[in-house]
């Protein structure tokens, strides 16, 4: 990716998260450009699906904001809000797909809300979407019928189905083998490449960050923060933070603290 | 990476599309398409290429791609239906000045899923299968409740044998729920049942000069009738329900095969306590609301019919004998078995998710209020025999 041309597409400001008392992080700042896949981590507990539910507008922060295109995800103007939230495609860790519907119709669904389709158009998209994710075929099956792997593809199919420019994605390999996650991972890479579309994935798995991030952002617990930026097989090999060290060699920390 | 891709990622999908057609109907022709080809101008685009298609009749179709500023999977989706529309019409068809964003778009769409059967093809059921379908589903829900109610017996018996095994705790807990949180709400409705009867009642009563006898009408109707069956059916409303999404939530989060899994049964896990609770508890509330309902009728009869306090009490004390209360009582223990006992095998019925908790929920009351009512009515003709 040239530097140069780099186009932000989300940008984070001074975010702060608070539950009560309980500060999650604080004073958060980056920026998501066009087309990269950015990849948050961090260990358990240090709010990266926390800053994911507030970049797509599902919390409201206790200080700071969250630009997408420019529009921030918790403006109050209907019109903005609708648009943004068509921009946006969000692929639920657990695929949160409606569980009384067929996979054609959770597919269909925001193309018969929001879009002036005909229902043969809307069935073209369906499979258009079905091929994209590799599931040719599965039109009529429930999501109970379909292994967890297979949910989570409808899942993002779902999530592109209004075309969105940025797709958000909870723990994409969670719960799966390692040739499912691998194949996720695969088309996550895919997509990104022949739409362009610019990716935030959640995940802590080791592996798909290497295999999938142009860039990560690393949160941790006790910094409440950001405290590594960047190219992951960079930070695996010359990160200063300990921290950041101990999470790529996938070592305990103590040990690394012991060595140095 | 080009400037296409910072375009492509505007979120400005107002932005337009033209079609420029250059040729002779019959020849070679050429469609220079350029602008915003989106899912947001699909539609107008779509009809657009269509007309001219259909216009042009081409021998061999190019579409030029040059002015294209903005595609997505939507837009290449047209693309590639419209290749298949010329290739259906013995069309040449040609892409020309696709930019490499193009061709990576065009590139990921996969033509044989286009075209690519269902796996699995919903059957449309005749009137015939449907009847027998429902009827087999029918028979297998009588089976499964009765096994439910066998099971049930067996639990509740060897509580009763073991009392020590039951969890009192958790019977403690649910006394409460289903209890003392109806107590309220019943008491208000109870009240002003009885209050309401007093008062219809004696405005007829008062023809025959007989509105002292409106004491023992709302005492008899509460103690043998309308206290119990309240309670009952506000307890299926508030509790059964309650059992029967309980249950059900447990039994999509495999909570349930978790308990059976470490060697407990869920019967006597999850729905003794409950049938339990509701049996120490629904005639007790069944009692609170024959008070209430005829603390109601007192209030009206003091106040607007001249009925002494006294006299209003001796009256409801004379008609009301032993038999009466001992029957109300059993009857509402019998009430609380089907209401508590329904609402937990309606929960562990849940198969699949958040749904079917709905839908046996609402079974849960449903099933459980029409039950009583019937039940009801057994009693209402054996009591009279039995007397």
């Amino acid at each position: 990716m040239a530097v140069a041309e780099r186009t932000p597409v989300i940008v984070v400001e001074d975010l702060t998260a608070r539950f009560g008392d309980y500060t999650v992080f604080e004073h958060v700042s980056f920026e998501v450009y066009a087309g990269e896949i950015l990849v948050i981590l961090g260990g358990s507990g240090c709010g990266k699906s926390t800053l994911m539910k507030h970049m797509i507008g599902l919390y409201k922060p206790y200080r700071g904001r969250v630009l997408v295109h420019g529009v921030d995800v918790n403006t109050r103007n209907e019109a903005e809000l609708r648009r943004l939230r068509q921009a946006i495609g969000v692929a639920f860790q657990g695929g949160a797909l409606f569980g009384s519907l067929t996979v054609a119709e959770n597919i269909a669904l925001p193309l018969r809300e929001f879009t002036d389709l005909s229902q043969e158009d809307i069935d073209l998209m369906v499979k258009m979407k079905l091929g994209l994710v590799n599931l040719a075929g599965f039109e009529n099956f429930l999501p109970e019928e379909l292994s967890g792997g297979m949910i989570k593809r409808v899942g993002l199919a779902r999530a592109l189905a209004l075309e969105p420019t940025v797709v958000f994605f909870d723990e994409p390999s969670a719960g799966l083998d390692p040739i499912t996650a691998a194949e996720l991972d695969q088309l996550i890479l895919d997509i990104n490449a022949g739409m362009g579309t610019t990716m935030v994935v959640v995940t802590h798995e080791l592996q798909s960050i290497l295999t999938i991030a142009h860039r990560v952002i690393m949160l941790d617990k006790s910094a409440r923060g950001i405290i590594a930026v960047g190219d992951p097989r960079e930070l695996k090999e010359h990160a200063a933070d300990p921290r950041v060290l101990a999470f790529f060699r996938r070592q305990p920390l103590s040990r690394l603290t012991k060595d140095a | 990476m080009s400037s296409q891709s910072a375009a492509r990622s505007r979120t400005d999908s107002s932005g337009g599309f033209s079609v420029q057609a250059t040729g002779e109907p019959g020849q070679a022709v050429t469609f220079a398409v350029s602008g915003h080809i989106a899912l947001a101008t699909l539609p107008p685009l779509k009809s657009r290429l269509t007309s001219l298609l259909n216009h042009y009749q081409p021998a061999a179709l190019t579409v030029d791609l040059a002015g294209v500023t903005y595609l997505d999977s939507a837009g290449a989706l047209l693309l590639v239906e419209l290749e298949e529309e010329a290739r259906a019409r013995g069309i040449t068809f040609t892409l020309a000045h696709a930019s490499e964003e193009v061709q990576k778009i065009l590139g990921i769409i996969d033509r044989q899923a286009l075209t690519a059967p269902p796996l699995k093809v919903e059957e449309k059921a005749g009137v015939v299968e449907k009847v027998g379908a429902a009827t087999l589903k029918f028979v297998d829900d009588l089976v499964e409740v009765t096994v439910f109610v066998g099971d049930l017996c067996l639990a509740l018996m060897y509580s009763v044998l073991h009392p020590r095994q039951v969890r009192w705790g958790e019977v403690g807990f649910y006394m409460r729920r289903a209890g003392v949180g109806a107590l309220p709400i019943l008491g208000l409705l109870s009240f002003l049942l009885g209050m309401v009867m007093a008062f219809m009642s004696s405005l007829q009563l008062e023809q025959f000069g007989a509105t002292l006898y409106v004491s023992s009408l709302v005492g008899i109707a509460m103690v043998q009738e309308l206290g119990p069956l309240l309670t009952a059916i506000l307890v299926a409303g508030r509790s059964g329900s309650a059992f029967a999404a309980e249950i059900g939530t447990m039994m999509v989060n495999e909570e349930v095969d978790a308990i059976t899994v470490m060697g407990f049964d869920p019967i006597k896990f999850l729905a003794v306590p409950k049938v339990l609770a509701s049996m120490l508890v629904v005639p007790l509330l069944a009692v609170y609301a024959t008070f209430f309902g005829i603390l109601g009728g007192l209030l009206i009869g003091v106040s607007l019919l001249d009925i002494t306090m006294y006299s209003y009490i001796l009256e409801t004390r004379k008609a009301i004998a032993l038999f009466d209360i001992i029957s109300s009582l059993v009857k509402s223990a019998v009430f609380a078995v089907i209401i508590a006992g329904l609402g937990c095998q309606r929960g562990f019925r849940v198969r699949g998710g958040a749904e079917a908790v709905g839908a046996q929920t609402t079974a849960a009351v449903v099933a459980g209020i029409f039950l009583i009512i019937v039940v009801d009515s057994l009693f209402a003709v054996a009591l009279h025999y039995i007397r």
